[in-house]
């Protein structure tokens, strides 16, 4: 689109077009929520900002098209990957978190890029660094909404997302592990002392990380490819995470929303003026003036500070 | 340190609802510490601690700064692992007790240092105190069918009673981060009582507080045991407060016990008076 912008200009008085750039961007919000996601769920349960989160979805991606490269069918693939995510879990419970429980969350922050860096090394050994298609059978037609039209993929990577969204929602809100999860969240004495196992619930909240990142992951594979760069653009979901704010999944669902329309409506009808490709940089710019005016996000829990 | 010396003339209003006129409430040992040894580095905190709780009794750990209180406290609940010694509980042995033992076999806890899920509302902290009581699955929990609801409901009504005898109505719905101290360490007993403790372990649970909150907290520790039946070992500094409410005192004294009885022993007790309560009475 950003190519169609530079090469023909555009007539600003579009509506169709608009809209056309408008779902576009949405779209592709909703591939950074789906990051975003995992991030939030690992800072709700222990306050640890995992900056491995993008790597687990790439991760969770190579192993994925590793395992189907190897002949096994999507099925197999899927329930395998989930397996070594859950055991990546309960590796990073037992050999980082558990060592370093009651430490600064400055120690377990440098932890996880431990984790990042290990796993991008470790992926890249067994699985090699070769670009990779990913083919799920993920529809990839357009349709047309009036004039505008819209990628089958973005519709369905919409739909996974919202049941993605909608199950997490549930889980954490009405289950005695998602009251537990808040709980080990806010305090981790007083939550071991009504006798939640601390342990366990790490273990189940990378787990689900871990699913969340394999999800990502597949969404985004199918539409670039399974490469490295992924964990990069991963890390796209850090402004959505400060617009949302790091505790709440509807924020970062809606933060998603935001930076992927805003970013793409900026670079189409802001970005000629400037040169193009402030793509780049918009969402983060975005995301600054929010630290400025609003730093808990839309929706992230206010901070009260007691004197 | 001060108010302990002030607080025994002050203390009054609880003396009539004390121990005198509740006999025969106190049953069966369900708690034994035995030869507890815990060492931080080279500093012993706790040397050969053994002590006894019985059912249905207020039993209280005094003893000067520093003499072990929380840390026995602690080893109680599982919190800290001592290096000898271990915890009879309710038939069975264990050293160390383990946190979630702990609390799955009954025994609650508050803390000195008040420990709340801030972010939560009073009866949110409340209901997580009813954990591991939940037996629905997860799928029944979060689409509230069959037992997730009956169950839901069935919990709530326990905590709002909890919530009535507390007289917190008018916060529950309050993050408890915004409470004024007193009501919060009042939200941390709740949570603890939602279980429904064999064994109430309590940690300063006046610490803090202006004489008022100190007579509210005296009372509703007193129906606790009385009306509930609840077993409490607890931590205090009040010494008017200690003597009132508790049936058997133990006395600690740099990690190690110095006496053991109730409050009129502990009281005359010479080594007593000359390590700790010499200090408060003239």
């Amino acid at each position: 689109m950003e190519a169609f912008a530079g090469l023909f200009g555009i007539d600003p008085f579009d509506l169709w077009f608009f809209f056309e750039v408008l779902i576009g961007g949405l779209m592709s919000g909703v591939m950074y929520a789906l990051v975003a996601l995992g991030f939030v769920l690992i800072f709700k349960a222990s306050s640890v900002f995992n900056f491995s989160q993008g790597v687990m979805v790439l991760f969770a991606a190579l192993n994925f098209v590793g395992f189907i490269e190897l002949g096994l069918p999507i099925w197999a693939s899927f329930i395998l990957t989930m397996g070594v995510m859950i055991l990546l879990a309960f590796v990073v419970e037992r050999v980082v978190l558990r060592p370093l429980v009651n430490q600064p969350h400055i120690s377990l922050f440098m932890a996880t890029i431990g984790i990042a860096i290990f796993l991008e090394g470790f992926g890249e050994l067994i699985w090699g660094s070769n670009i990779k298609p990913l083919e799920v059978g993920i529809p990839d037609d357009v349709v047309f909404m009036g004039d505008a039209m819209i990628q089958q993929a973005d519709l369905f990577a919409a739909a996974v997302a919202s049941v993605l969204v909608l199950v997490l929602a549930l889980f954490f809100h009405y289950t005695r592990i998602g009251r537990a999860l808040r709980a080990v969240a806010d305090d981790h004495q007083a939550a071991l002392s009504v006798g939640i196992p601390l342990n366990t619930i790490w273990v189940i909240v990378w787990s689900v990380a871990g699913f969340v990142a394999l999800v990502a992951g597949i969404m985004w594979g199918s539409k670039l490819g399974v490469q490295f760069s992924l964990a990069i653009l991963a890390l796209k979901a850090l402004p959505v995470l400060i617009l949302g704010g790091f505790t709440s999944i509807p924020g970062a669902i809606i933060g998603g929303l935001i930076i992927g329309a805003g970013e793409k409506l900026a670079e189409v009808y802001v970005g000629q003026m400037l040169g193009g490709a402030i793509e780049e940089w918009f969402a983060y710019i975005v995301a600054l003036a929010f630290l400025v005016f609003r730093p808990q996000g839309l929706f992230g829990e206010k901070i009260i500070e007691r004197v | 340190m001060n108010d302990s010396g002030a607080a025994p003339a002050a203390e009054t209003p609880t003396a009539a609802a004390g121990t005198v006129g509740r006999p025969n409430r106190i049953g069966e040992v369900i708690l034994k510490a035995e030869n507890i040894t815990m060492r931080f580095g080279g500093v012993k905190a706790l040397s050969d601690v053994s002590f006894d709780v019985r059912r249905g009794e207020v039993r209280s750990i005094i003893g000067p700064n520093g003499a072990g209180k929380s840390s026995m406290l602690n080893v109680i609940n599982g919190f800290y692992q001592p290096q000898e010694g271990s915890i009879w509980y309710l038939g069975k042995s264990y050293s160390p007790m383990r946190p979630y033992i702990a609390a799955s076999n009954g025994i609650a806890r508050t803390f000195q240092n008040i420990a709340l899920f801030k972010g939560m509302s009073t009866l949110d902290n409340i209901m997580t105190g009813r954990i591991l009581k939940q037996k629905a699955t997860l799928a029944e929990q979060a689409l509230y069918i069959g037992r997730g609801r009956s169950e839901e409901i069935e919990h709530r009504e326990h905590v709002e009673r909890v919530i009535d005898f507390l007289e917190i109505q008018a916060v529950r719905k309050t993050p408890v981060g915004r409470l004024p101290y007193g009501l919060q360490k009042r939200v941390e007993l709740g949570r603890a009582l939602a279980a429904e403790p064999t064994l109430l372990l309590l940690d300063e649970p006046m610490a803090g507080m202006n004489l008022e909150e100190k007579e509210d907290m005296s009372r509703f520790i007193i129906d606790v045991n009385e009306y509930f039946g609840t077993t409490i070992a607890l931590i205090e500094h009040d010494m008017g407060v200690v003597m009132d409410l508790s049936d058997r005192v133990v006395v600690l004294d740099y990690g190690s016990k110095l006496a053991d009885g109730t409050p009129d022993e502990v009281r005359n007790n010479q080594a007593v008076i000359d390590a700790y309560l010499g200090v408060a009475h003239d």
